[in-house]
């Protein structure tokens, strides 16, 4: 599938995870290949929120329904457990109102994904103590003062974020270099993948 | 090669006895319309293209003898967003306009002469209804899509509202849904520059003058507020003029100019009447009073909503009203505020990025529609 090379194993991950025929909420879709991907390998029903006009185009092109609008303020009007699954595929870093979006995203799905980079993985810590400099890598591909991203957050901030707001995770998983960590992922995993539940 | 509408002619459409939504009756109601492209044989590639307030049904193509192509000829057309090498595409004179629909400067047969302001009030409801007739009348049972900007937005929603089984899809462009405070205001200072020409004679004034100075103003106000600040300082370039000895109120600003102009060349084409009658359409448009869109009904029309940045009359967060009505009802809507410095007008200068988000929403859905059997 063409959509395939703009994939990552998240992606996948998230694939895997989401089941046939499902509706689906990505929040922050960009071109809309997760989208697409769900569509052609689940038969999802997917509906698409996204900032980027250019974006827009794209996700017309092939064929998906997406929304012009910023995550913030696109989740109030749906009615409760309107998904089955809402899904923060890399896109949570830029999320204003975090504390909101996810209570929002927990009321509309009655599953919500997230998968992001994790700040704390060993080659960024190290560009960071070694070097002295803020971290680029493959996941946090922008420079400080070009990045998208308002919010680094590591493996363990989110889990004890989760505890905290007595959200259940349900499953999880740690990927580092296209392959799954099991052992320290808060050190070793360069991205997470959480499921969520109220 | 780029190929064209070509030369088109506007035909007409007569039923009788309209009842329409105040349950006044139109004994005779006559429909200017045109058309462009084929009908299939299973009849689901119509499109029905609704006109903005002073359009027409000349949608595309020219007329013999014209330099200029229809109001939205950028747009209609083989190859175009709505192409009229895959797609049949309608387009009407709404009920109580001037270019060949039956409206207030039309006969009415009771008294033999022009109704004036003897013609009912008409809805955008009214206006639906027609064309509904229209559609029939072609034997087509479901529409591909409906489509229009700015009060033929209004028309695409009611559409979903009055006939929800009868569109698989609806493009409702710098509309809303429901008629705001600002844009009502508007609307009455137009009215009140034509009622207020001593020339108006109450509506009355077929086969005299024509109430031209008071309807010219109504269309300046009009231009205004379908620009921006941005698009009039790119379109008239500041460099004010000295008021010289001769001072004497003469256009001395290029927008002055450019206003009179407009005003004075629409009084050409435009009856004051369906001017006065088609915005109070416009001012009593209220679908969100009723919730929009049938609560009881499983329905499944494809929304593509557009706005555009710069609308100050018909602003982006009316079209995303638009949008949170759609999600509670558990649509599939796309929505687009397209960046543009145009204000209103917008809907008629973005062409490519409305051409790129309605080919591929109409190709997409085309597809989905004869892959199911046209459903």
């Amino acid at each position: 599938m063409a959509a395939n090379k703009n994939l990552l194993l998240s992606h996948f991950k998230i694939a895997d995870i989401v089941t046939e025929k499902a509706k689906v909420l990505d929040l922050g879709c960009g071109n809309g290949d997760l989208m697409q991907y769900l569509e052609q390998t689940k038969k999802v029903n997917a509906q698409g929120v996204e900032i980027s006009e250019e974006a827009i185009y794209k996700c017309v092109e092939k064929g998906l329904c997406v929304l012009h609008s910023d995550i913030d303020n696109s989740l109030d009007s749906y009615p409760d457990n309107s998904f089955d699954f809402v899904i923060l595929s890399q896109s949570m870093q830029q999320v204003k109102k975090i504390d909101e979006v996810f209570k929002q995203c927990l009321r509309i799905g009655k599953k919500v994904i997230v998968s992001f980079p994790n700040f704390a993985n060993i080659s960024l810590r190290s560009m960071l103590f070694f070097r002295g400099m803020a971290p680029v890598a493959k996941a946090l591909p922008n420079k400080w003062n070009d990045t998208p991203n308002i919010r680094f957050l590591s493996i363990k901030d989110f889990e004890n974020f989760c505890k905290d707001n007595n959200y259940k995770v349900i499953e999880k998983y740690f990927i580092s270099n296209s392959k799954y960590v099991h052992i320290m992922p808060n050190l070793f995993a360069q991205q997470a993948v959480f499921v969520l539940t109220k | 090669m780029r190929k064209d509408t070509g030369i088109v002619e506007t035909k007409y459409f007569t039923f009788k006895n309209f009842v329409l939504e105040n349950e006044q009756v139109l004994p005779e109601v006559t429909i200017a319309y045109e058309t462009y492209g084929k009908l299939n044989e299973q009849k689901n590639n119509a499109i029905l293209i609704t006109h903005a307030f002073t359009g027409d049904a000349h949608c595309a193509g020219y007329h013999q003898g014209d330099k200029k192509p229809g109001w939205w000829d950028t747009m209609v057309g083989p190859g175009k967003a709505f192409d009229t090498d895959k797609f049949f595409v309608i387009a009407s004179n709404v009920l109580g306009g001037c270019a060949g629909t039956t409206g207030p400067a039309s006969i009415n047969p009771a008294t033999g002469v022009e109704y004036g302001t003897d013609f009912p009030a008409i809805t955008i409801s009214d206006m639906v209804k027609a064309q509904k007739k229209l559609v029939e009348f072609f034997g087509i049972e479901k529409l591909l899509s409906v489509a229009g900007g700015s009060m033929g937005g209004m028309q695409v929603l009611q559409w979903a509202m009055n006939f929800p089984e009868f569109i698989y899809s609806a493009i409702p462009i710098a509309a809303t849904l429901r008629s705001t405070p600002q844009q009502i205001a508007f609307n009455e200072v137009g009215r009140q520059s034509i009622m207020g020409d001593v020339e108006w004679k109450k509506g009355h004034y077929y086969g005299g003058k024509e109430p031209a100075k008071g309807l010219a103003v109504a269309r300046m106000l009009g231009h205004i507020t379908y620009m921006s600040d941005y698009s009039m300082q790119k379109k008239f370039p500041v460099k004010n003029p000295e008021p010289n000895e001769n001072f004497d109120f003469n256009a001395d600003f290029e927008v002055e100019e450019y206003l009179r102009y407009r005003g004075s060349s629409f009084v050409k084409r435009f009856d004051a009447n369906s001017y006065l009658y088609l915005s109070k359409a416009i001012d009593y448009f209220d679908v969100q009073k009723d919730n929009f869109l049938p609560e009881e009904k499983n329905l499944d029309i494809k929304f593509l909503v557009i706005s555009f940045k710069s609308d100050w009359l018909y602003p982006p967060y009316q079209s995303e009203n638009i949008v949170k009505h759609l999600k509670m009802k558990g649509q599939e809507v796309t929505y687009c505020n397209i960046y543009s410095t145009y204000g209103h007008d917008a809907f008629l200068l973005e062409i490519k990025d409305e051409t790129h988000l309605i080919k591929n929403f109409l190709n997409n859905l085309y597809n989905e529609v004869f892959e199911s059997g046209g459903k």
